[in-house]
C-alpha cells in the first residue's frame, strides 16, 4: 500500500483529512478474538502442535524404546503418565511424536493442493474455452471416484509408505480445490474491471497477479481450510490401513491399528490415539468455520 | 502536465485533422445460442450485423437503440475486447495488428473505454489510486511518476487526491466511482474515449456535473468520444454526431440536430418522440411504437424494422434499404425505403434536385 | 425432459470410460511389474513368460486395457490370483454387503440427520440448535474408525450387547434378515451412519432456519396456515436438496467403506479391496474398484436426473 503512504507523507497533506479504509484483515483479525470457539480451537490446537514440534525435547521417553516387561500399562503408571503401548514403549512419547507425523501427513497434502489446484484453476478459469473444457472433464473423472477410495487406491497402487500416501492424499484433494479456484476465476473475470484491465494493455499474468488472483485465494483458502481434518483423518487412516506411515515410526492411525488388539486388554490405552486424531480434527473444522463466517462479515 | 507524462506522450497524430480517427466498416459479430443434443450451436445472435461509420477527431459521436440493438457489443469490438467476425476498422488511417499497422498493446493507449457499471469496473481490492496507476505502470512508466499522475488526475476530475487516493471503491458515490474511470481511462493519455451507458446510472444532477467534465476534457486533451447511451436527451446534450441501431443494423445516422430535428427514419422518429417532453402541452397519448422487438436469433427478412413501423409496405419485406444520404445533407443518411425514391415505396420521396 | 436426460447420459459416458481408465491403470502407477506378487521372485524365466501370457501381461498396455474392458463388459472381471474364483462373483457377494450396510446408514443417518437438523432449524439459537450443531461438528470431524473402535469397546467388551466382527455367526458371509444378524449390523451401520448423519443435519439445519426466516412462510402464517402445513410446505421445498445429497452420501460411503469394514471384518468390497491390495492381487484390485466406481458414477447420473423431476425449480440442467 505504498501508494497511500506516499500520499500520506506528501507535505501538502493536511494531518487529520487523509481517512484510510479499515484494513479487511484488521476486521477478521478482531472478529476472531472474540469468538469463544475459535479461541478454543486455537488454543487446542496450539498445544497440540506444539507438543508435536516439541516433541525430541520435551518426550519423556524414546518413543522406540521397547520393553517387553513394560508392556500395555495402564494409565498412570508411575514412570508412563500414560501407560505403555502393546511393544512396551511409552505412549505419552509416542503420541507426541505421532502428532508430528500425523500433523505433517495432513497439513502437506492441503498445502501441496492449494498450491497447485489454484495454479490450474486460475488457468482453467482465465483462458476458458477448450482449455478449460479439457481441464474440467479430466479432473470430472477423477471426482467419479469417492475420495476414500481414490486414496486408498493410489496409496495401495503406489505401495505402503509416507511419500506414497502424501502423493494419494494430494492427487486427491486436486480436483477439489481446482474446482473452487476454476468457479471463482470464471466469475471474476467477467467482471468489468477485468474487462478495464484488459483494455489497459497488459499481459495475462500481470492481469491474474494484480486483479485476480486476490480475489480468488479468499474462497480457496476457505475450503483448503476446511480439509484440513478431512486430510488428517484420511492420513491417519491410511496408516491405520497399513498404506501410510510404517511401522516402527508413530503416528496416529498406524497406532491405532497395532494397539487394536490392545482392546480386549486396555481399552483406554487403544483408544488413546484416534482421540488425538478427534481432537485435532474438531479442532481445525471449528477454527475453520469460524475464520469463515468471520471473512464473511465484509461479503 | 506534460512533464509527468513523459514515456506516455500521445501517439502522434498521422493523419491530419480531417482524417478521421476512427473508421469502422461492415463489421459484424454474431453468438452462438447453444441448443442440441450434442451442445453443438444451431443459431445465431447477429448481435452486431454490417455496421459502419466513422468518428472525426475532436467530436462525439453518440450511438442510440433500445436494449439488445447492439450498441455495447459494437463498443467492445471496437475496444478489442471482443474479436469481430467481419469488418475492418481503421485508426487514424492505420489497421491494428495488421500488416503495418499499430499493435494491440501500443493501441491500447489510443483507446479506453469508461463502463457503465461504476463498481463493477474498479477492483475492490485496491485503491483508486492504485487503479489509476495501474494502466501507466503497464505501459512502463515507473512507479513514483505513475502514483503522481494518478494524483494529478484524480485533482483533475475533482476528487481531492489526499483524501480520495487511498479510498477503496465501495467507499465512494457513483458520481465519485466514474469520475476516477474517467480518470483512469485518462491516465494513458488516449485519443478516442468510449463511454458505454457512463452515466446511465448516475441522478441526473451527478449526470450533470460528470457531462460538464467530459466537455471540459474534450477541448482541453482533444478527445473524441463515441457515446453510448439510451438517454436522448443526454445523447442530444453532449454528441456532434448521432448513430441509431436497431437489432444489429445502423438505421440513420448524420449531425446530431438534423437528427433531432428532422429524422428521417420511423424508428428514429417514434424513438424522440417517446421521449417525455418538459412541455405540458406537448404530451401524447398514443404510443408511437407498436408491436415487439423482433427475436435477434431470426430477424425478420428485409427492412428489420417493418413489423413495427406504421409505414411498412411489402417493399419493405422484399429489399433490405442502404444507407442514403438524405437531401440537403451528405453526413445525413437513413436505411428507409421511404427517403429513396426509386425504391418502389409509394410514400417515398420525390427525385431530388440536382 | 427427454432431451436432459440424454444429454446427462452422454456426458456420462465419457466420464465412465475415465474411470475405467483409471481403475486399469492404477496398478500400474507402482514401479516395478504388476506381476511381482504373483511369481516368486527367483523363478525362472519361462516360467514368468508363461505366467506373463496366461495373465495376458506380455501385450503392450493399451491392448491390456482393451482386452480387459471389453471382457468387462460382459460381466467377466477375470480371476482373482488370490483366490483362483472369478472376480466378478467375489466383488458381486462383496457388493451385496457393502450395499447392505451403506444403505442402511444412509437411511439411518439421512433420518436423524433430518430431523436433527429441522428441529435446529426450527428451534433456531436455542440450546437445542447448540445441540445438533454440535452433533453435527462431531459427525464430520470424527474418524470413523476410531469411532468404531470405541463404539465396538463400549458396546462389545463392556456391555457384551453386540459382536465385535463379521456379518454373521461364525464369520459366515451369507446375509439372513433375522435378528441374529441384525445384531452384527448394528455397530458397523451405526458408525458408518455417523458421517451422513452429521452432513445432513448440517444441510436441513441451514435450508430451515433459512426458509423460516422467507417472507413467502410469514405469508402463509399470516393466512392462517397451520404450523403442520407449514412444515409440509418447508419438506416439499428441501427435499430435493436432501434427497441429491443423500443419493450423494450412499455412493460416498460404498466407496469409502473400506475404512469402517476393516474395523469390524465385515464381508464387503471395503474389505476385499484390502485383501487385494495387500496381496496385489492386480484382477482383483482393478475389478472391485471398477465396480465401486461405477456405482458412484451411476449414483451421480441419477441423482442429476431424478433432482430436477422432483425439484421443478431447477430446470434443465
Amino acid at each position: 500500500m505504498s501508494a497511500s503512504l506516499e500520499l500520506t507523507l506528501s507535505p501538502a497533506a493536511p494531518i487529520m483529512t487523509t481517512a484510510p479504509s479499515r484494513s479487511y484483515w484488521l476486521v477478521v483479525w478482531r472478529q476472531l478474538r472474540r469468538d469463544p470457539m475459535a479461541l478454543a480451537s486455537a488454543l487446542i490446537l496450539l498445544i497440540i502442535i506444539g507438543a508435536a514440534v516439541f516433541a525430541p525435547w520435551l518426550a519423556p521417553a524414546d518413543p522406540y524404546k521397547a520393553s517387553m516387561l513394560k508392556r500395555l500399562l495402564p494409565l498412570g503408571s508411575p514412570g508412563f503418565l500414560f501407560g505403555t503401548d502393546e511393544l512396551g514403549r511409552d505412549m505419552l512419547s509416542r503420541l507426541m511424536h505421532g502428532g508430528r507425523l500425523s500433523l505433517l501427513m495432513g497439513v502437506v497434502p492441503v498445502l501441496a493442493a492449494f498450491g497447485i489446484g489454484t495454479a490450474v484453476g486460475l488457468l482453467a478459469g482465465y483462458v476458458g474455452g477448450k482449455v478449460n473444457m479439457i481441464i474440467m472433464r479430466v479432473l470430472d473423472v477423477f471426482y467419479a471416484f469417492p475420495s476414500v477410495l481414490l486414496a486408498v487406491a493410489i496409496s495401495g497402487a503406489l505401495g505402503p509408505g509416507m511419500s506414497n500416501s502424501l502423493l494419494a492424499l494430494t492427487l486427491v484433494f486436486v480436483p477439489q480445490v481446482v474446482r473452487v479456484a476454476e468457479s471463482v476465476t470464471t466469475q471474476v473475470r467477467q467482471l468489468d474491471y477485468i474487462e478495464a484491465a484488459r483494455m489497459s494493455g497488459a499481459g495475462a499474468f500481470s492481469i491474474i497477479r494484480v486483479h485476480v488472483l486476490g480475489n480468488v485465494l479468499g474462497p480457496v483458502f476457505v475450503y483448503a481450510s476446511g480439509l484440513l481434518s478431512v486430510s488428517m483423518i484420511l492420513a491417519s487412516g491410511l496408516s491405520f490401513l497399513g498404506l501410510g506411515v510404517k511401522p516402527p515410526e508413530p503416528e496416529w492411525g498406524l497406532m491405532l491399528n497395532t494397539l487394536r488388539s490392545a482392546i480386549y486388554v486396555n481399552p483406554w490405552i487403544a483408544a488413546l490415539p484416534g482421540a488425538l486424531i478427534f481432537i485435532t480434527s474438531i479442532a481445525f473444522n471449528l477454527l475453520a468455520d469460524s475464520v469463515r463466517s468471520a471473512m464473511d462479515i465484509r461479503r | 502536465m506534460n512533464q509527468t507524462l513523459q514515456s506516455l506522450a500521445p501517439v502522434q497524430d498521422r493523419g491530419g485533422p480531417a482524417q478521421p480517427l476512427l473508421v469502422v466498416r461492415d463489421l459484424k459479430k454474431r453468438f452462438a445460442v447453444r441448443g442440441g443434443l450434442l451442445e453443438r450451436p444451431r443459431k445465431f445472435v447477429h448481435a452486431v450485423d454490417g455496421v459502419s461509420f466513422s468518428v472525426p477527431k475532436g467530436k462525439t459521436v453518440g450511438i442510440v437503440g433500445e436494449s439488445g440493438c447492439g450498441k455495447s457489443t459494437t463498443a467492445r469490438l471496437i475496444a478489442r475486447l471482443l474479436a469481430a467476425d467481419h469488418g475492418s476498422m481503421i485508426f487514424d488511417g492505420e489497421g491494428v495488428e495488421e500488416y503495418g499497422g499499430i499493435r494491440l498493446k501500443e493501441f491500447r493507449r489510443n483507446l479506453q473505454m469508461v463502463f457503465q457499471d461504476s463498481f463493477a469496473s474498479l477492483n475492490p481490492r485496491l485503491t483508486i489510486a492504485e487503479t489509476i496507476a495501474y494502466g501507466p505502470r503497464v505501459h512502463g512508466l515507473p512507479k513514483a511518476e505513475a502514483d503522481r499522475l494518478a494524483r494529478d488526475l484524480l485533482a483533475r476530475v475533482g476528487l481531492e487526491p489526499e483524501q480520495f487516493g487511498s479510498r477503496y471503491p465501495h467507499e465512494l458515490s457513483g458520481g465519485q466511482r466514474q469520475r476516477v474511470n474517467i480518470a483512469r481511462a485518462l491516465a494513458f493519455n488516449p485519443r478516442l474515449v468510449i463511454l458505454d451507458e457512463a452515466v446511465a446510472a448516475l441522478d441526473k444532477s451527478v449526470q450533470a456535473q460528470v457531462l460538464n467534465l467530459l466537455q471540459e476534457l474534450k477541448t482541453e486533451r482533444q478527445l473524441s468520444y463515441l457515446f453510448i447511451s439510451h438517454d436522448l436527451h443526454v445523447v442530444h446534450y453532449i454528441s456532434d454526431y448521432v448513430m441509431v441501431m436497431y437489432l444489429g443494423q445502423v438505421v440513420e445516422t448524420g449531425p446530431v440536430e438534423r437528427i433531432y430535428g428532422h429524422a428521417a427514419h420511423p424508428y428514429t422518429r417514434a424513438l424522440l418522440s417517446a421521449v417525455p417532453s418538459m412541455d405540458p402541452d406537448k404530451r401524447t397519448q398514443a404510443s408511437p411504437l407498436t408491436g415487439d422487438p423482433p427475436n435477434p436469433i431470426n430477424p425478420p427478412g428485409g427492412c428489420r424494422f417493418r413489423d413495427r413501423c406504421a409505414h411498412a409496405h411489402p417493399v419493405c419485406e422484399a429489399r433490405q434499404p442502404a444507407l442514403i444520404c438524405i437531401a440537403g445533407e451528405p453526413a445525413h443518411q437513413a436505411a428507409c425505403h421511404l427517403n429513396d425514391p426509386r425504391s418502389g415505396h409509394p410514400a417515398a420521396v420525390q427525385e431530388m434536385q440536382p | 425432459m427427454f432431451a436432459y436426460v440424454l444429454k446427462r447420459l452422454l456426458y456420462a459416458v465419457p466420464i465412465a470410460l475415465g474411470v475405467t481408465v483409471v481403475s486399469f491403470l492404477l496398478v500400474y502407477l507402482a514401479p516395478g511389474d504388476p506381476l511381482n506378487a504373483i511369481a516368486p521372485a527367483d523363478a525362472p524365466e519361462e516360467v514368468i513368460q508363461a505366467l506373463k501370457s496366461a495373465y495376458g501381461l506380455d501385450k503392450p498396455v493399451p491392448v491390456q486395457y482393451g482386452l480387459w474392458l471389453l471382457r468387462a463388459v460382459q460381466g467377466d472381471l477375470g480371476t482373482s490370483i488370490a483366490s483362483g474364483r472369478a472376480v466378478s462373483a467375489e466383488v458381486l457377494s462383496a457388493v451385496g454387503n457393502t450395499l447392505l450396510l451403506a444403505g442402511v446408514a444412509a437411511i439411518g443417518g439421512v433420518l436423524v440427520g433430518c430431523i436433527l437438523g429441522a428441529l435446529a432449524g426450527y428451534r433456531h439459537g436455542t440450546w437445542l440448535d447448540r445441540v445438533a450443531t454440535a452433533l453435527s461438528v462431531v459427525g464430520v470431524s470424527i474418524p470413523h474408525y476410531w469411532l468404531g473402535l470405541v463404539l465396538t469397546i463400549v458396546f462389545s467388551i463392556w456391555l457384551p450387547w453386540f459382536p465385535a466382527m463379521g456379518a454373521g455367526p461364525g464369520g459366515s458371509t451369507e446375509w439372513l434378515w433375522d435378528y441374529e444378524h441384525m445384531r452384527y449390523l448394528a455397530l458397523p451401520a451405526l458408525t458408518l451412519s455417523v458421517i451422513p448423519m452429521g452432513i445432513i443435519t448440517r444441510t436441513v439445519r441451514a435450508l430451515v432456519a433459512d426458509m423460516l426466516e422467507q417472507e413467502f412462510v410469514t405469508a402463509l402464517r399470516a393466512r392462517g396456515l397451520s404450523g403442520l402445513a407449514v412444515f409440509r410446505h418447508i419438506a416439499k421445498n428441501t427435499a430435493p436438496t436432501v434427497l441429491a445429497v443423500a443419493g450423494l452420501q450412499i455412493g460416498y460411503l460404498m466407496g469409502g467403506s473400506i475404512l469402517v469394514e476393516t474395523v469390524f471384518a465385515w464381508p464387503g468390497t471395503g474389505f476385499l479391496l484390502n485383501t487385494a491390495i495387500f496381496q496385489r492381487d492386480v484382477p482383483l484390485l482393478q475389478g472391485t474398484i471398477l465396480v465401486l466406481c461405477m456405482f458412484f458414477v451411476v449414483l451421480n447420473l441419477l441423482v442429476d436426473i431424478l433432482q430436477p423431476m422432483i425439484d421443478p425449480r431447477m430446470g434443465r440442467g
